[in-house]
């Protein structure tokens, strides 16, 4: 057994139920928190306690890179003088929040580049895999790589970030057996091996999707980023029933056979996701100490008193002191078993049964929103399309259930980062809020705007086609739900999201009930930090 | 059956001259005669003006609705019927001799009778042009029907108001035989007119006068550019001139004791007639104030918006809170078709045998109408179908105290001075947006104020004056009648039923007239902004000119340099830069209200000596971090709106190119400053050509349509400054994005469509514009 299996340490997760004395529940409300009494009996559930970190996460790096799994051989033995060799690396979207010092690629690449100097390699560049995102500023890839790594790389060039609307810059590696086209960046395509840093925060990165999806362009994402996958993928948390896990699969399948060599590494977290600070948060209201309390309370009234604007310069501000707990590398797919099973271990909490109403406080951010704003679409992304799929077998929500999201989705937008969101808010979804309808309608005009275009690649901007994908994230959800109410957001957008607005949660519940009846089951998804949901 | 008269018989197989014939009165005497004496012809003098006298008849008389009864009743035969009784003399009664050719003289001379109804009408004409007209028009006439030997009977129409403003029984007499009215010499005035408009005109030039009306046309346009700035400030001085003429007419007439300029010149013009007739047999119509219709040719007809429709529609408005007058007052008011039927009365009677007489055709000893009583009624009227303000709301109609004049004029002198007051108080901050919204309500209040000043000043006299106009000879004219004549010309003024003709009669035309809400609620269909936005983002559109700084994005040029400037700066440098810019700030606004151009040749300066690659490389950012970080979304989609139309997209701008470079997808075309460099790499600080500013932005414009074979008519330009004036002059659909003040009161005078466009909401807003501490400046600054 390789020594970076560590032991658990924290406690499994918990499902509450809520009784007379249980305290109010925190509910996450964007960049603050709402404190709410849940009607007697409904249920809470809690993410496992953080499980124990490796305690020398360079050692273990080094142990992974040298003893591979799967069909692979160690690392230097792949190494040879004059190859060509491209490091691939997780963009900005994780982990989240974005991890304290030294970030995990900045640990990994630092040994991947020292072997490779032993073994005399020289023709290296970092490529970072963002697929439609938006680029990394130079200041976000400082703190990915670390100092040495980026003065070593930047300023010659050889750090460079994926360009999926380059042409010249793309290889069409031919179709998988569904007919699904695999472009992938040409440098890493023609590079004798590809090196893949992953960090695998949920159940659904890393395997296949790494390169297949991080590394693709447009014409190869629109076969599984679209409303038929999303909604057959149950959820795409789960690898066993996700279509978009399935279609990765053939297109990883297409970049083997076309002689591709990738030597992955995936890297787990801990869900240790807020600093002593904000330590409250990752703690079970019933437990929290006088300590717990004051800071609670002191957050809570200062943030009452800062200005929008400021209150998302402290949240964003905050870096995780999430710990790894385990690295692998080698075989995609052998290593993407062993890592699904060490996320479950940190991730998976046992649910009996769905609910009729499933509440939710959504936080400051998202995959999509780091250093940045979360708009209106991402509010319904991160409750529909991430929190709502955070399970496996069945959803936690019945079929015709609701879910209630705390967030104040203000009507407000990164200039920059989202501009076609800001266009897709006011065109497409004042017109219509159907996943297939926009798909058929609007998605290929957004996709191929030549401004857009232009802000992806000159800018950082997300890509054209961007907010649809958000919206397709939401398919399943949509298409599954009964209703979705939003306490406390500015009415206008949740309406413009075709949700309703419900100012408490009272109220929220009361409305929940013309759709799900009288009395119903309630459930509250205590995250982050993350969990996985093994609803049964 | 109706008895039949003898008053059509009389006049048959004469052809009777009519002047004025495309005003209120005479449109209606000449409808009046083709329908109801079938016999008469008509000649009309009639000014030529662009298209020709017989073009204006058709235009201006024959399609007026005064024409529809008679059109109806001869159905086809009506084109045939007043082309072969309608003759046309081009003449101009303010030019001696008429200005008629030989044919015109010829025409002259076949008629028998002269109605003479040309007029300055209006009550604030100014005094030269009044005199022309209302004074020595008459004797014009008379001296033409002298030379043309035709001896045909003159009907001069004049105005009861000859009487001035003086209280008693006002008599049909000519003026020498009452006790009314100065007699001063006419030649003298004539002469004193003639000259107040050199003397205006040489006034008008004067250097402080012309410094003047510069600092007020820049003042209202700001730096909009040379052409457009001579053009505002030649229109100051010409409206300067005319304001000082209706001016010297008001003052002069009321020293006299007429209310106004057109009672001043048309008593004297009588005076001038009866010296000047020589053997022309005369018979003076005065008519007191000329309403709608009582019956013909319909019920409520009316022409032009006259004297007490504009005072009525503001008070229906609510805007003329107040309005001086006497209420045991008479307002004499006279229906149009009485005064018609009197005049066709007097022609077919005949000149009277012992020399020139008077009619007055009024309502005020025979069936007087009180002015409480006339107010009464019309706070009733709008009480009962009231006008509905922008809301869809109703509005409610002030109670009148009736005030003398004195008081209701310095209360709208202090509102004017309030106004005015707050007026340089808004101007001289500089406000865009919502808040440029304040200065358009300041101005249409402004106006207000100045409209209720002005009817006032002009009216006022007309609701306070207590002369009563005796309609003796009228009467016997009408007793004198047949009874068939009777009924088909009535003009006692004892058949007028004043509640049935104001509320059912005036009142209603009026309304209809002036195209008000009369319905509550919201305006069905598209509003006014949507039916602008579909014009603009029309196929049929060519092209689509933008403006940059505070059209696309909220920043300037200050900013992007202050960005570029600071980007490698350490700490304590760009803490000295920015106290320096700041300390700056204020000159440099001055200077750019008052120059666009000098301001840009200024301040681009500054980059004497940046090297260009190193600048090229932080635009790349320049553009993220400001450009884009300060965009108004809205804009930049309506660039690709126009695009994806097929519209070419045109960006104008002062800024640098290298500024704007990273805007190229958006736009065909970029025109934009640009700076020249040297040997060694770096700018030198000097424009490559004149920049892109003002008059020049038309120039380039119309140079771009013309290469490309494009149409202005059919384009579009966006700008948010007076000073962007020209290039949205030159394009025939100008939009205003967030105006600043002067441009939105431009726009809201010219009903220009207006965007207000935002940046991103909830977006970055840094302090600022200073570059971010880049890693050069970090391994330099103290840590």
């Amino acid at each position: 057994m390789a020594p970076n299996n560590s032991v658990r340490h924290g406690r499994p997760g918990f499902v509450l139920e809520v009784d007379r004395s249980t305290p109010p529940t925190l509910f996450w409300h964007g960049e603050g928190f709402r404190l709410e009494k849940l009607p007697v009996g409904s249920r809470v559930i809690y993410a496992p306690e953080p499980v124990t970190a490796l305690k020398d996460p360079d050692g273990a790096i080094r142990h992974a890179l040298l003893n591979p799994l799967g069909d692979s051989k160690p690392l230097p033995d792949l190494l040879t003088p004059g190859m060509k060799l491209t490091i691939c690396f997780d963009d900005i979207s994780l982990p989240l929040p974005p991890m304290q010092k030294p970030d995990i690629r900045q640990m990994v690449i630092e040994a991947v580049l020292d072997l490779a100097a032993e073994a005399g390699v020289d023709d290296v560049v970092l490529l970072a895999a963002l697929a439609l995102h938006r680029r990394m500023t130079d200041a976000e890839l400082r703190h990915a790589l670390g100092d040495r790594v980026f003065d070593a790389f930047a300023p010659s060039g050889l750090l460079q970030q994926h360009d999926a609307e380059d042409p010249s810059k793309l290889m069409h590696l031919g179709a998988t057996e569904a007919g699904e086209d695999v472009e992938i960046n040409r440098r890493a395509a023609e590079s004798d091996l590809i090196v893949y840093v992953n960090i695998n925060l949920v159940a659904m990165d890393g395997g296949w999707k790494s390169t297949a999806t991080g590394l693709s362009s447009y014409k190869s994402l629109r076969h599984h980023h679209n409303v038929k996958t999303m909604q057959h993928s149950r959820s795409f948390m789960d690898q066993h029933r996700s279509e978009l896990h399935s279609s990765n699969w053939r297109m990883g399948k297409v970049i083997k056979d076309a002689g591709i060599k990738v030597f992955q590494i995936e890297t787990t977290l801990n869900n240790d996701t807020f600093p002593d600070s904000f330590d409250f948060l990752q703690k079970r209201e019933w437990e929290w100490g006088p300590r717990d309390r004051a800071s609670f309370l002191a957050v809570s009234k200062t943030l009452d008193r800062t200005p929008d604007r400021l209150k998302r310069g402290i949240f964003h501000g905050i870096k995780a002191p999430h710990r790894m707990t385990s690295v692998q590398a080698g075989e995609v797919e052998a290593v993407h078993a062993v890592t699904t099973e060490n996320v479950y271990r940190q991730q998976l909490v046992q649910v009996e049964g769905q609910t009729d109403v499933l509440t939710m406080g959504l936080p400051y951010i998202s995959p999509y929103n780091v250093n940045s704003i979360m708009n209106p679409i991402l509010v319904a992304c991160l409750g529909l399309g991430y929190f709502f799929n955070l399970y496996r077998n069945k959803p936690l929500v019945r079929e015709g259930g609701v879910v209630i999201m705390s967030h104040p989705t203000p009507w407000a937008f990164h200039p920059v980062h989202h501009p076609s969101y800001i266009d897709f808010f006011e065109q497409v979804l004042s017109e219509t809020t159907d996943p297939l309808e926009m798909e058929s309608k609007f998605e290929e005009q957004f996709a191929t705007d030549p401004w857009y275009i232009h802000l992806y690649r000159t800018s950082y901007a997300y890509h054209g086609v961007h907010p649809f994908y958000m919206w397709y994230w939401c398919a399943h959800a949509l298409q599954h739900l009964g209703g979705v109410i939003i306490v406390g957001g500015d009415p206008r957008s949740v309406r413009r999201l075709g949700f309703k607005p419900a100012s408490t949660l009272r109220d929220a519940l009361e409305m929940a009930e013309d759709v799900v009846g009288r009395d119903p089951s309630i459930t509250h998804l205590h995250n982050p930090p993350l969990f996985l949901a093994d609803v049964r | 059956m109706v008895e039949k008269g003898v008053i059509a018989d009389d006049l048959a197989g004469r052809r009777i001259a009519v002047t004025g014939s495309t005003g209120f009165l005479g449109t209606a005497i000449v409808e009046r005669l083709l329908r109801s004496v079938p016999g008469c012809e008509v000649a009309l003098l009639i000014r030529p003006g662009r298209r020709g006298a017989a073009d204006r008849v058709r235009r201006e008389i024959l399609r007026n609705d005064c024409f529809d009864r008679l059109r109806r009743e001869l159905g086809d035969r009506f084109d045939a019927e007043v082309a072969r009784r309608i003759t046309t003399m081009a003449g101009d009664v303010s030019v001696d001799g008429l200005g008629l050719d030989d044919e015109g003289r010829a025409l002259l001379a076949s008629c028998e009778v002269v109605i003479h109804s040309a007029a300055a009408v209006s009550f604030d004409s100014p005094l030269d042009s009044a005199v022309e007209i209302n004074l020595l028009g008459a004797s014009r006439v008379a001296q033409a029907i002298t030379e043309s030997g035709s001896g045909a009977h003159l009907v001069a129409v004049s105005t009861a108001y000859v009487a001035g403003t003086r209280r008693g029984a006002s008599p049909e007499r000519v003026l020498p035989e009452t006790p009314f009215a100065a007699s001063v010499d006419w030649r003298t005035e004539v002469a004193a007119a003639r000259r107040a408009r050199a003397d205006a005109d040489a006034e008008s030039r004067r250097p402080e006068r012309l410094a003047g009306f510069h600092k007020q046309a820049r003042s209202e346009l700001g730096g909009a550019g040379v052409p457009l700035l001579a053009e505002k400030t030649e229109r100051l001085r010409e409206d300067w001139v005319k304001a000082s003429l209706v001016e010297a007419g008001r003052s002069r007439a009321q020293s006299l004791g007429w209310p106004d300029a057109y009672a001043y010149t048309k008593a004297l013009g009588e005076r001038a007639l009866l010296q000047n007739r020589g053997d022309v047999p005369v018979t003076i119509v005065r008519p007191s104030i000329i309403e709608s219709a009582l019956h013909e040719p319909f019920p409520g007809w009316i022409r032009g918006f006259r004297m007490a429709e504009p005072v009525i529609i503001s008070y229906a408005r609510g805007l003329l809170k107040e309005f001086p007058g006497i209420p045991e007052g008479t307002v004499d008011v006279i229906p149009v078709d009485l005064v018609v039927a009197a005049i066709i009365a007097v022609a077919a009677a005949g000149p009277a045998p012992e020399g020139p007489s008077v009619y007055q055709v009024a309502s005020g000893s025979r069936n007087p109408l009180k002015y409480r009583r006339l107010v009464n009624l019309v706070h009733d009227y709008f009480t009962d179908h009231p006008l509905y303000d922008t809301a869809g709301q109703p509005i409610v109609v002030p109670e009148w105290s009736f005030p003398g004049r004195g008081r209701v004029l310095r209360q709208l002198q202090r509102a004017t001075k309030a106004v005015a007051l707050a007026e340089k108080a808004v101007g001289a901050v500089p406000l865009r947006g919502q808040q440029a919204a304040w200065t358009t309500k300041l101005d249409e209040r402004r106006t207000e104020v100045d409209r209720a000043r002005t009817y006032v000043e002009l009216y006022g006299a007309y609701a306070e004056t207590e002369a009563i106009f005796q309609v003796d000879r009228l009467l016997v004219l009408f007793e004198g009648l047949e009874p068939g004549d009777q009924d088909a010309f009535a003009f006692d003024p004892a058949i007028i039923d004043w509640d049935h003709f104001v509320h059912g009669v005036h009142l209603p035309s009026v309304v209809e007239h002036a195209r008000v809400r009369t319905t509550p609620g919201r305006r069905a269909g598209p509003s006014r902004f949507d039916r602008g936005k579909r014009a603009i983002l029309s196929p049929d559109r060519h092209f689509a000119a933008f403006d940059l700084e505070n059209t696309l994005i909220a920043s300037n040029v200050v900013e992007s340099y202050s960005w570029l400037a600071t980007r490698h700066l350490s700490g304590d440098d760009r803490a000295r830069f920015t106290a320096r810019m700041l300390r700056e700030g204020p000159r440099l606004l001055a200077l750019d209200r008052r120059d666009r151009g000098d301001f840009l040749r200024h301040f681009y300066r500054r980059y004497d000596g940046a090297p260009v690659d190193r600048i090229e490389e932080d635009a790349r950012e320049l553009f993220t971090q400001l450009i884009l970080t300060k965009s108004f979304p809205a804009g930049m989609r309506r660039v690709r709106e126009h695009k994806a139309l097929g519209h070419r997209t045109v960006l104008i701008t002062g800024a640098l190119s290298f500024v704007v470079e990273p805007l190229r997808p958006l736009f065909d075309e970029i025109v934009s400053a640009s700076l020249g460099q040297r040997a060694d790499g770096t700018y030198n600080g000097e424009l490559q050509q004149g920049p892109p500013t003002g008059e020049a932005r038309a120039l380039i414009l119309m140079d771009y349509a013309a290469a490309e074979n494009l149409s202005l008519e059919e384009s579009v330009a966006y700008a948010d400054s007076a000073s962007d004036l020209p290039m949205l002059e030159v394009v025939g659909h100008p939009v205003a994005v967030n105006p600043e003040a002067k441009l939105a009161a431009v726009a809201r005078k010219r009903g220009w469509h207006v965007e207000r466009w935002t940046k991103s909401p909830g977006g970055p807003r840094p302090l600022l514009p200073i570059g971010p501490l880049g890693p050069h400046a970090l391994r330099g600054a103290p840590r």
